[in-house]
């Protein structure tokens, strides 16, 4: 890891948790994505276009404005981004996370960042579980399936 | 004025995600091979995140209330539960396969390329599943 990138890492880092910081000072809410995209979905879902959905969609639509924002200032380019594994799998990949998000109420925005900030024990627990299902996934991946 | 504030947080949220390299799924997959070529990526962005959202939260909290609402709306649950448990586990499982977790999935809509749509599509597919089979029956 280069001096570049782990403090791109850490100022990266601090936006997110600032935009956590202001969401909850703004509107009482917590910062997780999983739970944005699962609100808009029961909101649409249900044809309740109101407030509830219109600002939890806005946010998500932020997201790839602010990653639009990075990009068109230089500061990051899509053609080093490399995949890991091809289409078929980045559908189970995809189903595995919804379902698995939707189960244990939050990911690693809303467990990982504003969960751990308010020392809630069940984002903890969380945490430290998705942490080691995505290392085993990748041991498998990686260095039984790969050969690597 | 409530969608717009959510708009511009979400913008923070996603040149954050951006700047740190979130979006790129072999930063992750290479933060949990400890085994191979690690790389402290991941670690740092959530340490950096803390930095700013511990000492907020506390600030924040010390409120009574938020500035446009009448309450805070924080998860009120404290038990851990299999539910709880088993979820965080899939959703590992899945982040370790595709290296995309939620957030950097929609932001990474903004490049174009094929795999964050059809990432993000399973994804809604698969919260649509969790609320059918399990969440709603109950």
């Amino acid at each position: 890891m280069s001096a570049h990138s782990l403090i791109m890492a850490l100022m990266g880092g601090a936006l997110i948790g600032l935009a956590c910081v202001l969401l909850l000072l703004a509107l009482g809410r917590i910062a997780g994505i999983s739970s944005l995209m699962s609100g808009v979905l029961a909101g649409l879902m249900a044809f309740n276009f109101d407030s509830h959905l219109r600002w939890r969609l806005a946010f998500l639509i932020g997201l790839p404005l602010g990653a639009l924002s990075v990009s068109a200032l230089g500061w990051s380019e899509w053609s080093h981004i490399r995949m890991q594994v091809g289409l078929p799998l980045t559908i189970v990949s995809g189903l595995l996370v919804g379902f698995g998000t939707a189960l244990g109420t939050g990911c690693t925005s809303g467990h990982g960042i504003c969960g751990m900030a308010r020392f809630s024990l069940r984002s903890l627990v969380a945490t430290i579980i998705f942490m080691v299902g995505a290392a085993v996934s990748v041991f498998i991946l990686r260095h039984i399936i790969g050969g690597a | 004025m409530i969608a717009l504030i959510a708009l511009v947080i979400g913008v923070v949220f996603g040149a954050g995600l951006t700047l740190a390299d979130m979006v790129n799924p072999q930063r992750i997959a290479d933060f949990f091979d400890v085994f191979g070529t690690w790389d402290a990526t991941l670690a740092f962005v959530m340490g950096g995140a803390l930095m700013m959202a511990l000492p907020g939260f506390w600030l924040v909290r010390r409120r009574s209330a938020p500035l446009f609402d009448d309450v805070f709306h924080l998860p009120h649950v404290t038990q851990l539960d299999r539910r709880l448990i088993l979820g965080a586990l899939i959703f590992g499982l899945g982040w370790g396969i595709g290296g995309f977790c939620p957030g950097p999935a929609i932001a990474a809509l903004a490049s174009g390329l094929i795999e964050p749509v059809v990432f993000t599509v399973s994804m809604v597919g698969g919260i649509f599943l969790a609320r059918r089979l399990v969440l709603d029956r109950a």
